[in-house]
């Protein structure tokens, strides 16, 4: 059995892609921070990441590890968003040849995992190109 | 004045060709293809479920209602392929969108009519001034049977209506539905594939439902058939809503703009809500919409929409049908089947 | 503090080694390094491993082998920080006898790896990285690398060939060493046919899954120098540095900022520069970690690190002889064990005992090893007394 409180906390990252923002230098993080790296602050807001952005790096799993072996291959990638968080996320419906670095994505709601036969299912959010 | 605020519809990106699978089981597919008018239907990916699917048509749906989610009171999502047996989807759908907790939710089931029943209450419920706006969404990844002739049409997508009294774009005039126990399509609890009873899917239940609900309805209204400028009706495939339409008295060119399932297969409850899409995708004010689903079991809803002014400025405010139409991408018989759970995969532990 | 030295180094072979249990490679490398030394106790015990927990279900690992090695009731204590729990543990067994808590530390690094499957391996490595918003995304530590991989070649114009010379040349200088995990030769063809596993990383750009031990003797300076017949090497610097734990909040992909602050305390500490340094063992972990490691150590600039590699520079016979012992992918990368066995590589080569890989006139060594993707680093200076 999956660890569930775990999955249910993650919910507002995962499912809304709530980060923070530092009151203080401006600074936006994802997951959300107590203390800022940056300056050190502890004046933190709660902070909506918008939901476009381009490719920083890219690779394509070819070998998964336990839990996502039914999803290989696939692409995964650094995305910088337009605010300029950056995130890691699975690059999906997009042929491998079309992903490059530069290239612009938007984030989806999708599977990140099954849960097999019995479990819960976890979702959260994936890129696609737009380009 | 009451009526639809916001509207979205999904695709997924993936498609596969009636060739293709007709090539599998060595059948005809230009006799299949003149009978069914289906040429290609959607297949979701490995990680699209009719809940991604069911997010990502009412995100559209609230870029175009431009509402705060939080103001949303109620959400029902109709499906007949969802993830879990017990377990709403509508809970993950309005966390997703950010609207709840202060929300009723429910889930619906009732074969194809899932979607356009939950857009019914939907709607029920604002009329009855218990919520400022309701979403009804109508989501699906159905499955069909190997060798089955539903194996052609069973596809993946959905359509998610905002109904609201603010900012209506299309205003809900009429509604009317028609209901029977008709055993035609069914599955049981803990079956992978549907059955169904052929020719008698046809007469005793599509036909009979739908003729008599869009009649009722009309006749409800007082609405002639040359008053309605489109009729989207549920269609299993591209020449059951002809034929209907015909037995009716409306004209091709009535049907054709709601009619989908030709490149998009069926989408079960998201199928006539997805036909309603791409309607309001090109309708002009003023303009009249009946819209009469079906859900094997049996029943139709019929709703008549008047559109508003309102529509032109929104519209574009999310992708629409066409633009997702563009988008695809054709795959082999056997991606299919690993897709689509055909291929018996070693368990993990 | 009091100065430190190594009186007795150990190792086990490196590989895949069905007939060894974790405790089994413990006691092994313990007793190579507690001869080696020619000591007849122990003061305290430090251990570096990764995760024994997910890998063969037992934690506790301190005191099973204290009590293995027969030595209840002295302290025994784990430091895990992911790939570099080793040279961390190092780092504390030195504390320990520079404070004069002690004066006999035993460092030991183990990991026994091969009980499980690859998609599970990769899982349980996939855990030093930041398992809810890397590891729940479906992504593997070659998926890391490759990353950075795939931004350097953007950003500098690395070659698939610079890239294949890493691996080429550490099999060469493993094929020499009897305990490491691979003895076979490869070519630049070979990498490069090689399957592909995160892109552009190929089988052949990863280190290996290998079990192993290695361990270490320390003592403060001054009784090593009359102690016995070993031959004690000093620890001029060490330094630690850490990093963030994801590789997508970095400022930068393609730079290791945890190694080179953990270099700048090394260096302080030692009083030495890069062009003092002699010979270095840096973790390899994939190729593209070797050449991001001889530039963040401050020994080629960023962005030239493939140059030199294919010039011959970093060869045994080159200008910087980088993993003279065939670094983690020719000897094997047994998680915890590493750290441990990169110190036992430069002493090896600092007493003149390297055989054929010995580089000549060795007198300064330094070895970098770092935790998950570069979030903790830690480099050490080892010196000729």
């Amino acid at each position: 059995m999956y660890m569930i409180p775990k999955i249910w906390r993650e919910f507002p990252q995962r499912y809304n892609l709530l980060g923070s923002k530092c009151n203080k230098c401006g600074a936006t993080y994802f997951p959300p921070r107590k203390i800022c790296p940056k300056c050190k602050s502890m004046d933190i807001s709660e902070y909506k990441l918008p939901e476009s952005g381009e490719i920083i790096s890219y690779t394509i799993i070819r070998s998964a590890p336990d839990g996502f072996t039914n999803y290989e291959p696939y692409a995964i990638g650094v995305i910088k968003l337009i605010d300029g968080t950056k995130i890691l996320s699975q690059i999906v419906d997009t042929d491998f040849e079309n992903i490059d670095i530069g290239k612009k994505v938007k984030l989806v709601f999708r599977r990140l995992m099954d849960g097999g036969e019995t479990g819960v299912i976890t979702y959260g959010y994936k890129a696609v190109v737009t380009e | 004045m009451i009526g639809i605020v916001g509207y979205g519809s999904y695709i997924p990106w993936r498609r596969i060709k009636i060739d293709e699978i007709a090539k599998v089981w060595q059948q005809d597919s230009q006799i299949l293809k003149k009978s069914i008018l289906v040429y290609e239907k959607t297949v979701p990916s490995k990680d699209e479920d009719s809940v991604t699917i069911a997010v990502e048509a009412s995100k559209n749906a609230l870029k175009r209602a431009n509402i705060n989610p939080k103001e949303i009171g109620a959400v029902y999502v109709g499906s007949e392929s969802k993830p879990y047996a017990v377990k709403p989807s509508a809970t993950i759908v309005a966390e997703a969108l950010g609207i709840t907790p202060e929300v009723h939710i429910a889930d619906y089931e009732f074969a194809c009519k899932g979607g356009s029943e939950a857009v019914f209450v939907a709607y029920s419920i604002v009329k009855a001034d218990l919520a400022k706006f309701a979403m009804g969404v109508g989501s699906d990844t159905s499955q069909g049977a190997p060798k089955d002739a539903l194996e052609y049409t069973a596809s993946a997508g959905g359509a998610s209506f905002i109904i609201g009294k603010e900012n209506v774009i299309a205003e809900i005039l009429e509604t009317y539905s028609y209901a029977t126990d008709t055993p035609d399509f069914w599955r049981r609890d803990g079956q992978f594939y549907p059955m169904h009873t052929g020719p008698f899917t046809g007469e005793k239940a599509y036909f009979k439902h739908i003729y008599n609900s869009a009649l009722g309805c009309m006749k409800k209204l007082g609405i002639s058939v040359n008053e309605i400028n489109y009729v989207v009706f549920h269609q299993p495939n591209g020449s059951f809503p002809r034929r209907v339409g015909k037995m009716l008295g409306f004209k091709n060119e009535q049907i054709e703009p709601g009619l989908v399932t030709p490149y998009v297969g069926n989408t079960y409850s998201g199928c006539s809500l997805l036909g309603l899409s791409a309607v309001l995708d090109i309708a002009k004010p003023g303009e009249i919409i009946l819209l009469t689903s079906f859900g094997s079991g049996a029943g139709s809803d019929s709703f008549i929409f008047k559109v508003t002014e309102r529509l032109n400025e929104v519209r574009n405010k999310a992708p629409i049908l066409k633009e997702m139409l563009e988008n695809k991408k054709y795959i082999t018989y056997s991606e299919y089947a690993y897709l689509r759970g055909k291929i018996l995969m070693r368990k993990e532990d | 503090m009091r100065e430190v030295a190594i009186i007795g180094i150990g190792i086990t072979k490196f590989g895949v080694l069905w007939d060894k249990s974790l405790r089994d490679l413990a006691v092994e490398a313990s007793i190579e390094a507690i001869n080696d030394a020619k000591i007849d106790h122990i003061d305290s015990i430090y251990i570096g491993n990764y995760t024994s927990g997910t890998f063969i279900e037992q934690e506790h690992l301190a005191a099973l082998i204290a009590d293995y090695l027969g030595m209840n009731p002295i302290p025994s204590t784990k430091i895990e920080n992911a790939c570099a729990s080793g040279g961390v543990a190092f780092k504390m067994g030195f504390l320990e006898v520079a404070s004069g808590s002690s004066d006999i530390v035993l460092v030991l690094g183990v990991e026994k790896m091969t009980e499980v499957l690859t998609p599970r391996a990769s899982y349980s490595l996939s855990l030093a990285c930041d398992r809810e918003y890397e590891g729940m995304n479906g992504i593997t530590f070659p998926g890391l690398f490759a990353l950075v991989a795939k931004r350097y070649m953007y950003e500098f114009g690395l070659t698939r060939k610079q890239l294949s010379l890493v691996p080429v040349k550490n099999h060469k200088n493993a094929s020499k060493n009897l305990k490491a995990h691979f003895q076979n030769l490869i070519t630049v063809e070979d990498v490069e046919n090689s399957p592909l596993v995160a892109d552009p990383l190929r089988l052949y750009d990863c280190s290996p899954v290998s079990d192993g031990a290695a361990a270490v003797i320390l003592m403060p300076l001054e009784l090593a120098k009359n102690y016995k017949n070993t031959k004690p090497i000093k620890i001029s610097g060490i330094g630690q540095a850490s990093d963030t734990i994801s590789i997508y909040q970095r400022d930068s992909l393609v730079t290791f900022n945890a190694t080179i602050k953990a270099a700048e305390k090394a260096y302080k500490m030692a009083n030495k520069e890069p062009k003092d340094i002699d010979i270095i063992e840096v973790h390899d972990c994939f190729s593209i970690a070797e050449i991001c490691a001889i530039e963040d150590l401050g020994f080629f600039p960023k962005g030239k690190g493939g140059e030199a590699v294919e010039a011959g520079l970093t060869e045994i016979e080159g200008k910087i002889p980088v993993n003279p012992s065939g670094g983690l992918k020719g000897k094997g990368h047994p998680v915890g064990a590493t750290g441990v066995a990169q110190i036992v590589s430069i002493v090896e080569q600092l007493r003149g005992e390297a055989k054929e890989n010995q580089v000549k006139n060795a007198k300064i060594g330094l070895t970098q090893n770092i935790g998950g993707s570069g979030s903790t680093a830690i480099v050490t200076i080892l010196e000729v007394i």
